[in-house]
């Protein structure tokens, strides 16, 4: 590896809204309403453009003239270094709208934070991005509650998709060593400092939502290293499919 | 989807340009939050509003479209109603 650590720390960040992106826009024509399709979309673009904004100064970091497509569209699943938590697949409405709030209150005090990064270029992308995970948290906190406190469907549902997301939650939190000299440099965000607002977020609307925060136990890792599980080649067969079969197209 | 836990709420959009809230369309949500987001996501993807306001449907009382002559036939005959003989200062702006 020759990547230097603020290539790979951008592209963390861009790998991250691109799959989740994806998921999310996973939902098109298929959410439960017609006015969720639409929020699930809005979504779905807001972390695509993140994604785009972060490609694009990668590859500038980088300087081997990659464009913000070669990035999202060729390279294979162990170059991909998003957390975990966004290549699970999209499961059912409570699934998505939990990893949503999971991802949400974490991204959003983040990008405040990197707002302030001595990196200009990570700091602007950030604010702008700080707008628009705030709706997110917003929106997907409000259903939490709702779906834990609605019918005994969606709270069953609900917890279910706690169980199954949980372990998956830690990997955001987590510092190396490409990342530490970063973060002392006042280029990058120290995640670990951001858990106990983290948690308290979840418990907040978890006290509304009528749903027991689980006990730390063990905590899925790898894909900041690029170690993925199954589904995110998948997710890529489809994302890169038109790139693949027909290389360089435009439209 | 019941309308016991889903019901009707209508959506009114300030725009940037207009002066007033109008009445965008309508829309299914829980609850009046849970509507003003879906509001935002369905009336304003555009960047048209400035301001939403949700109203649950069952909250507007409507005018029966059979007292219709009752109602508005009485009012055709007063043309002088319409503000179309004098002239409306520039200073006063929108009226």
């Amino acid at each position: 590896m020759t990547d230097t650590p603020l290539f790979t720390y951008t592209l963390r960040l861009a790998d991250n809204a691109l799959v989740l992106g994806h998921r999310l826009s996973e939902w098109c024509g298929h959410a439960p309403m017609l006015e969720e399709d639409l929020a699930l979309a809005n979504m779905a673009l807001d972390c695509i453009g993140q994604a785009r904004n972060f490609y694009t100064y990668a590859g500038e970091i980088e300087g081997k003239g990659r464009t913000e497509d070669d990035l999202a569209y060729l390279r294979d699943c162990d170059g991909f270094r998003n957390i975990l938590l966004v290549e699970r697949p999209r499961g059912d409405f409570a699934f998505t709208i939990l990893r949503q709030f999971f991802y949400a209150a974490f991204m959003h005090p983040y990008f405040e934070r990197l707002s302030a990064s001595k990196d200009e270029r990570l700091a602007s992308i950030a604010a702008k991005a700080v707008k628009e995970m705030a709706y997110h948290l917003r929106h997907s906190a409000e259903w939490v509650i709702r779906l834990g406190d609605g019918t005994e469907e969606s709270a069953a549902r609900l917890a279910e998709a706690l169980v199954d997301l949980w372990p998956f939650t830690g990997e955001m939190f987590e510092v190396d060593e490409t990342e530490r000299a970063l973060i002392e440099a006042g280029v990058a965000v120290d995640p670990a400092a951001l858990r106990p607002l983290w948690l308290e977020t979840v418990d907040r609307v978890f006290a509304d939502a009528l749903l027991a925060r689980p006990q730390d136990g063990w905590m899925q890792t790898g894909g900041r290293r690029g170690e993925h599980s199954e589904h995110l080649g998948h997710l890529l067969a489809d994302l890169q499919f038109m790139q693949r079969a027909y290389p360089g197209s435009t439209w | 989807m019941t309308e016991k836990n889903m019901p009707l709420w209508e959506v009114f959009i300030r725009s940037r340009t207009g002066l007033s809230h109008r009445h965008a369309g309508s829309l299914h949500a829980p609850d009046a939050e849970m509507a003003l987001q879906a509001a935002r996501d369905v009336y304003t993807r555009r960047g048209e509003g400035l301001s939403i306001w949700v109203v649950p449907s069952s909250a507007i009382t409507a005018s029966d479209p059979s007292d219709k002559d009752a109602l508005f036939e009485p009012t055709a005959s007063k043309i002088y109603r319409h503000p179309t003989f004098y002239e409306v200062p520039d200073e006063v702006g929108h009226m």
